[in-house]
């Protein structure tokens, strides 16, 4: 670390850091951004940073040319990503082997290598940079754009792009309750699933009485299918602690702790990084520049637990204790951890701090709804053609997110249905598309915002199907604690599993709702009051599909494995023969460059024919 | 990945109740599993009651009460990969290694593991083996790859007991 990275002192030092910094890199000609997140690694993107890395060195490059190790960039469908500035170019799909042309071609001599380039899958061009492709540019990006300017691992990245300006402005000039009608009247509501205004949360936490406070950011992404927080917290960390340091400073908490899932690991190396950083400079401790505000935060490493999600069990869990929800007759922001008073946002909820205290609370509420402002993050996954991570304002209709950024379903299917929320979500159906992602407008509808899950289901995705993942899931994560949550749930699934084995009757439906509803009325936690919200919401929509199950033993969208059979169909069947070879069972039968077939008795409908099948000739009826 | 001992993992937490999470995790990462033996001396050392050990480690999903098998494959069961088919990915892993999730197979090589969401949903579905990713699996790109797995141990074996006879 060089001289200049010591203690910060006072407020100015901040500012001559920063300009030391940019100082530092202004012979930085080009650089070079590889996607670093998990996506991006799933996609084995390690080896193209080593490659490009190497190529680099060969040439000679260093320093003039930075290899910079970003973030999620929110496409990971498009994986390993490499973004070259300036030029804004953008390359998907990169291998290690093309590093040398990358660097050869496009870093030496600003040649495109037009293979690289991302090719829009509705107009089927290829698109040069990044800000042209469409899935981005019907976005409204303020926190993700910023995760593509940092390595995140490195706190002189995000002093240069203007980090840590929120905090020393709120310590110079502005008092707890300054900061606190900021967030207020910014509208600011929380991004984890409750939508609770969080500027209320910190006023409440604030007048309590008591001299020890906390601050938790929540980092538990629990509900499958969203990974906002890991892209945030993986991809820009300091963001996330300058928002618990504001906050911690206007409620005047000492200590902080960020509960972080163990799946990420990536996340949590990343805020172990971070928060060892900024203690080095003086961000984190006694004194911060040279006020008299203390603070500090710790990494808690969750045990993979959906019901920690809940406050007062995520707490419990800090304390070292089994994750189990108490009663809120007294709320968290009063009789919080340790029992002291504590403000819990979530980690998209944090990041949206510090650039409403720098930019002001009317630049936050500009967008957005009457009640729902600002941007929200949805991931944008599914049955769809383009899935990531997506930054809207909020209001924006669903349609939008699915047609005009999504680009709507693959292989021509029909879309029916997008799943919003998690497991405490509902499933709304394609007329209800109009509606805009609001945290009221979504209630209204049956559904919620949720931390911004986003699952698009076609023709192909089995509603009755998707009720009992949803119950078998929460059948598994369920505490325990509560009779109706523990209980409801095992008896509406296995109401549920005798609709999709073919043993359901019509009554059941009047009984499952019954039991949902006693359910959502009776249990103790919110994990269990939402609980029967995928089953409820499912019913209102999508009743026939239960029927058809109940009544005609069916599943038209070929899923439940006790109610359909795999067929070969003849007028597409070429006789290749790679069905045959790859059934275990022996179950298909025929002979080369004929039409084959398929033994329902023998066939355990365990789906490698249908993907193996070059020709799209296996069905399911 | 050097193994800390039990004694360097407690160092600094001992008499720490609320540290009793942290060490577990610790003793998990180093270990693969938390034993009987380990949960004792967590008891002890923390002075956290040995029924509430065992309470908290067999309460997060995180912590395993034995050893997993030499291959881990790990489905992510999130909403994205389900509707994209992950369930037939659970029963082509469990029909073709013979186990359920959570089981190890009799000869320690395999064990098939379900995670609710690894966070790389638009990749689904996902699988992991010992935590490389595999992404857009299939059926039948997973049978590959467990054969794959399973040569390359009897391969290793027969090297192992070749150079034992050499």
């Amino acid at each position: 670390m060089p001289i200049k990275m010591s203690r910060l002192n006072s407020i100015r030092e901040v500012e001559h850091l920063r300009e030391w910094l940019r100082e530092q890199r202004k012979n930085i000609t080009t650089t070079v951004m590889v996607c670093g997140g998990t996506g991006c690694r799933a996609s084995r993107s390690q080896a193209v940073i080593d490659a490009i890395g190497d190529e680099l060195s060969r040439q000679g490059l260093n320093p003039s040319v930075r290899l910079c190790v970003t973030g999620c960039h929110g496409f990971c469908e498009q994986g390993p990503v490499v973004i070259i500035e300036p030029g804004n170019i953008f390359y998907c799909h990169v291998s290690p082997d093309d590093a040398f042309e990358i660097v050869y071609q496009t870093v030496m001599n600003e040649e495109i290598i037009e293979r690289l380039l991302y090719t829009d899958p509705v107009s089927g061009k290829k698109v040069r940079t990044e800000s042209e492709i469409p899935f981005y540019q019907a976005q409204d990006r303020q926190i993700l754009s910023q995760n593509r300017m940092v390595d995140p691992c490195s706190i002189e990245d995000y002093i240069v792009v203007g980090g840590y300006s929120a905090l020393p402005k709120a310590l110079n000039g502005m008092t707890p309750a300054d900061v606190i009608n900021e967030i207020k009247s910014s509208g600011l509501r929380g991004r984890g699933g409750g939508g609770f205004p969080a500027g209320r949360k910190w006023e409440e936490c604030w007048e309590a009485p008591d001299n020890e406070k906390y601050v938790i950011c929540n980092a538990d992404e629990g509900d499958p299918g969203a990974y906002m927080d890991r892209c945030i917290l993986e991809g820009n960390p300091h963001l996330v602690l300058e928002g618990m340091m504001i906050g911690a400073w206007a409620i005047a908490a000492q200590k902080g702790y960020i509960y972080v899932r163990n799946e990420y690991p990536l996340a949590v190396k990343h805020s172990l990084i971070a928060v060892e950083q900024a203690r080095e400079l003086g961000l984190l401790g006694e004194n911060i520049l040279g006020s008299s505000f203390s603070f500090d935060v710790d990494i808690a490493r969750g045990g993979g637990a959906f019901v920690c999600g809940e406050s007062t069990a995520l707490m419990a869990s800090i304390e070292g204790k089994v994750g189990e929800p108490r009663a809120k007759d007294v709320h968290t922001v009063v009789d919080g951890l340790y029992h002291k008073p504590t403000t819990l946002n979530n980690v998209e909820t944090w990041a949206n701090v510090p650039s409403i205290i720098l930019n002001g609370s009317s630049w936050f509420a500009s967008k957005g709804t009457q009640n729902s402002k600002g941007t929200k993050i949805l991931a944008l996954t599914g049955r769809i053609k383009n899935t990531g991570l997506v930054e809207i304002a909020m209001g924006t209709p669903i349609h939008d997110v699915v047609f005009n950024i999504g680009g709507g379903a693959v292989n021509g299917n029909l879309i029916k249905a997008v799943q919003t929320g998690g497991p405490s979500g509902g499933c709304l159906p394609v007329d209800k598309f109009d509606l805009a992602v609001d945290f009221d407008v979504l209630s209204e509808a049956g559904s919620m915002v949720g931390s911004g899950g986003m699952v698009v289901m076609d023709e192909e995705t089995c509603m009755v199907d998707v009720a009992k993942y949803f119950l078998e899931f929460l059948q598994d994560e369920s505490c325990g604690k509560c009779v109706p949550c523990r209980l409801g749930i095992d008896r509406m699934l296995e109401i549920i599993t005798d609709i999709t084995e073919g043993r359901g009757t019509p009554e059941q439906l009047d009984l499952l709702e019954e039991l949902a509803d006693t359910v959502a009325q009776t249990s103790l936690c919110g994990l269990g009051k939402t609980a029967p919200n995928p089953v409820l919401s499912t019913l209102r929509y999508f009743r026939s599909e239960y029927e058809v199950h109940i009544n005609e033993k069916r599943c038209p969208a070929g899923v439940c494995k006790a109610l359909i059979t795999y067929q070969i169909d003849p007028d597409k069947c070429t006789g290749c023969g790679v069905c045959l070879k790859g059934c275990v069972y022996n179950a298909i039968t025929g002979t080369k460059k004929q039409v084959h077939v398929i033994d329902t008795q023998l066939c355990e409908k365990c789906g490698i024919c249908r993907s193996e099948c070059k020709f799209d000739a296996i069905r399911v009826v | 990945m050097q193994t800390r001992s039990l004694n360097q993992i407690l160092e600094g937490r001992r008499s720490q109740p609320n540290q009793l999470i942290e060490v577990l995790q610790d003793v998990q990462k180093n270990y693969g599993y938390i034993s009987e033996e380990t949960m004792q001396s967590v008891s002890h050392s923390l002075g956290v009651p040995l029924i509430e050990v065992y309470r908290v480690a067999s309460f997060y999903k995180a912590f395993r009460l034995n050893p997993s098998g030499k291959n881990v494959l790990t489905m992510c069961m999130g909403t994205a990969c389900h509707v994209r088919g992950a369930r037939l990915l659970v029963d082509q892993a469990t029909c073709q290694l013979g186990v359920k999730t959570g089981e190890v197979t009799q000869d320690g090589l395999f064990s098939v593991e379900h995670v609710n969401c690894l966070g790389a949903c638009a990749l689904g579905p996902i699988v992991t083996e010992n935590g490389s990713y595999y992404h857009h699996m299939t059926p039948g790109k997973l049978r590959k790859l467990i054969e794959t797995l399973s040569h390359r141990e009897k391969k290793d074996n027969q090297d192992a007991n070749k150079n034992v006879q050499a």
